[in-house]
């Protein structure tokens, strides 16, 4: 056994909802390694997710766990967060809770820089209602809305979080377990707002319709296609077509918002 | 000793009200005729050790006041039509979940972006019905600057007592209007302080279906658990057994029904020998006092039914006096096509005649067109 | 020699998805019955990529102490 997640799992609630071969049990390992690395206190700890798939994650762990509504787990989370200062706070959900649905509150998080980590759960389809295309779904794939292939343009949720003022920005992946692990402590001690985008496979949503044979070949698209940020900075843009990069992509370091708002108004205490 | 009194806004009166039961987070949106609530709170909280936060939209204020109050902190909201509209998802949110928040609507005409500046009383079942699925819903309707201060601490006891959103379902002219207040002194209105778990954290259930009472733990305070939307066990995870959730659905409903002697407040003005009723709320509670005042001078035996709370509908109150006094009609003045005028039409049963006065004209109805009505019953 | 003592698989989490077999790189263990089973444990090398790729927490792969 190289690690014993029990420690951090609730009794009794696995087998989990995920589908077979879905990249998020493998993610919620990485969290949980990344979370006991940084030898929190469980009480200090709180998960707030919005509604799909990947915001059920936090059923399964023994924190603080807030699962709200479909794309507000940031609002919930300010809150949140404003109310009791100490709680290490995670907000998390998939492509379609965060980009779309809770595009506002993504960007607006982002350029108030508040201390909270935010993990996006990047698998390019709306996986719990049954493979509808999201904001991230590449040009001409396949979804359930777009059966003839993606016509929209689509996000780069990484630049979206960088445009809009987050002060940490970085990408991995599930296939990149020790890296995700590594990235989500990262992000979890910076200062101020952070943000993770973790590239997930949905085999059932996704992966079936779009040439992806099993829940493995989606894990090594991912292998074969990401680029670590250090190597791809001596790559031509012509070798770095069709693969994207992970690494950290933006830090910085930039008044909290708490504070500056404590201070601000000089919060009596 | 003297009373404290202060000419002030009905809107800062919410404001000072929510202070004084100890609220300490607001998350807002500006939104014309609520506004000042806000920019009272931004001011105020400080001074006291609370924060406020702008939010990006009603949404998002909504589910901000939400987490705060799972951090273990008295949290308000205030809004307008178009935002109690967006409040709506997140209030159900609230209501499933037992988390006690208060949500101010100054009501403005709509529906849209409708009379911005324009007082009205038509979200009255929106506050009832607004969010979906079957749901609990507690209101309180003020009507004058004194009552948005001391309904606004109701309004937090009650969220507390009962672990759930309640709406302070104000107007446009009681939220604008300057009129005299006292402000109570500390102390001397009730405040219910949020109760603590006391069992072990393992033993914590905190949606126990069995039980109509259990303290909500603040998220930090060493209860670790689960909130969700979902329908959910006692133990807070999600079940889809229909059993558990007709259980739960009925048990939030029956906690408000069956407390109703504690919820629902309502003015009675001369109503014992009354023969002809009004039932009025708000703004126009005040010309329909005129109209009741009025119309005893000119020897009709006229009384008022003043709620001041809307949700639960007052009706063991109108009941009584229906089955008590022979009662020949009701006028209903509201500034709206006909809500409240519905409800008071159903307990009513047909024992007596139910007439409304409706009104979108954005002045208060007067006491001279209430008293039109009254006269019409004899 | 096998490195593992043991590969304990919890059948009922086991949700059959194969990540674990096809990142094996040593053929210790197939699919049977749409689950994953052992299919010579001399083979294992205790590199524990399938445990650490299982989405399900199905499959734990105990190493030999060190001889
Ligand atoms: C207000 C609202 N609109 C729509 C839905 C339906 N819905 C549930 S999950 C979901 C999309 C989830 O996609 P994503 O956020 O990418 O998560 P995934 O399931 O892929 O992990 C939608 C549209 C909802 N629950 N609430
Ligand atoms: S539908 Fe897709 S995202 Fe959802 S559990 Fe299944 S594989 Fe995962
Ligand atoms: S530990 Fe490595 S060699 Fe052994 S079964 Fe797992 S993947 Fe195969
Ligand atoms: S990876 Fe896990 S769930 Fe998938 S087949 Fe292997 S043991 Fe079963
Ligand atoms: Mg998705």
């Amino acid at each position: 056994m190289s690690y014993d997640y029990a420690k951090y799992l609730r009794k009794g609630k696995l087998p989990h909802i995920w589908c077979a071969g879905c990249s998020y049990g493998i993610v919620l390992k990485s969290l949980i390694r990344a979370i006991d690395s940084l030898q929190w206190d469980k009480n200090d700890v709180a998960i707030v997710s919005g509604i799909g798939c990947a915001s059920r994650l936090p059923g399964y762990v023994d924190f603080n766990t807030l699962h709200t509504t479909h794309g507000r787990s940031i609002a919930f989370a300010t809150g949140l967060k404003l109310a009791n200062p100490k709680l290490n706070v995670l907000a998390m959900g998939g492509d379609g809770d965060m980009t779309a649905i809770g595009g506002n509150h993504f960007i607006h998080a982002c350029r108030r820089n508040l201390d909270i980590t935010i993990f996006v759960f990047n698998n390019n389809i709306y996986g719990m209602t049954g493979a509808q295309y999201s904001p991230t779904t590449p040009k001409g794939a396949w979804a359930t809305t777009s059966p003839y292939g993606m016509a929209e343009n689509n996000f780069n949720i990484t630049d979206l979080a960088i445009g809009a003022g987050a002060t940490y920005v970085a990408r991995t992946t599930a296939y990149h377990v020790a890296h995700c692990e590594k990235t989500m402590k990262e992000a979890f001690l910076h200062k101020g707002t952070s943000v993770v985008e973790i590239i997930n496979s949905c085999p059932t949503g996704f992966g079936r319709k779009n040439k992806f044979k099993t829940p493995a070949s989606m894990l090594m698209w991912m292998k074969d296609n990401a680029v670590n940020i250090e190597k791809a900075k001596n790559m031509s843009p012509e070798e770095l077509a069709g693969k994207f990069i992970i690494g950290v992509l933006h830090k910085v370091e930039r008044p909290e918002y708490l504070e500056t708002y404590d201070a601000t108004v000089g919060l009596k205490k | 000793m003297a009373k404290k009194v202060e000419f002030m806004m009905g809107n800062h009166a919410v404001a000072e009200g929510a202070l004084y039961a100890g609220c300490r987070f607001f998350g807002g949106y500006p939104i014309t005729p609520s506004t000042e609530v806000a920019e009272r709170m931004a001011e105020r909280l400080p001074q006291v050790g609370g924060r406020f936060i702008q939010m990006e939209d009603e949404i998002a204020a909504m589910a901000s006041v939400i987490g705060a109050s799972i951090g273990g902190v008295k949290a308000l909201t205030a809004t307008s039509g178009p935002g109690l509209s967006l409040k709506q998802e997140n209030l159900g949110y609230a209501m499933l979940c037992e988390i006690p928040v208060v949500a101010v609507d100054v009501m403005r005409g709509g529906p849209s972006t409708g009379m911005p500046t324009g007082p009205s009383q038509s979200d009255i079942m929106c506050a009832k019905w607004g969010t979906h699925g079957d749901h609990p819903v507690i209101a309180v309707t003020p009507a004058s600057v004194q009552e948005q201060f001391e309904e606004t601490v109701r309004a937090f006891n009650l969220a507390e007592k009962y672990r759930c959103p309640v709406i302070v379902l104000t107007d446009a002219i009681i939220g604008q209007m300057m009129e005299q207040i006292e402000i109570p002194e500390p102390g001397e209105l009730e405040v219910i302080e949020r109760p603590k778990p006391t069992c072990k954290p393992e033993e914590y259930l905190p949606f126990d279906l069995d039980k109509d009472f259990v303290p909500l733990a603040a998220f930090g305070s060493g209860y670790r658990y689960h909130i969700t939307g979902l329908h959910h066990n006692s133990d807070g995870f999600p079940t889809n057994d229909p059993v558990l959730h007709t259980k739960n659905t009925k048990r939030l409903i029956e906690r408000i029904n069956k407390n109703y002697d504690d919820i629902v407040k309502v003015e009675e003005f001369m109503i014992d020998d009354a023969e002809v009723l009004v039932f009025a709320i708000g703004v126009t509670a005040r010309s329909a006092k005129h109209a009741v005042v009025e119309a005893r001078n000119a020897g009709i035996k006229a009384g008022l039914i003043r709620p001041l709370t809307i949700w639960p509908f007052p009706e063991k109150h109108l009941d009584k006096i229906l089955s008590k006094n022979k009662i020949k009609g009701i006028v209903v003045p509201e500034m709206n096509l006909g809500q409240m005028t519905l409800e008071v039409q159903r307990v009513a049963r047909g024992r007596c005649e139910v007439e409304g006065l409706y009104s979108l004209m954005l002045d208060p109805i007067l006491p001279a067109e209430i008293l039109e009505k009254i006269r019409r019953f004899v | 020699m096998a490195k593992a003592e043991k590969i304990e698989i919890i059948e009922k989490w086991c949700k059959g998805c194969e990540i674990c077999v096809e990142f094996c790189p040593t053929g210790a263990i197939e699919m049977r019955d749409f689950k994953v089973a052992i299919k010579d444990l001399e083979k294992c090398t205790a590199c524990m990529q399938c445990e650490l790729r299982c989405p399900d927490f199905a499959i734990i792969v105990y190493k030999k102490e060190k001889e």
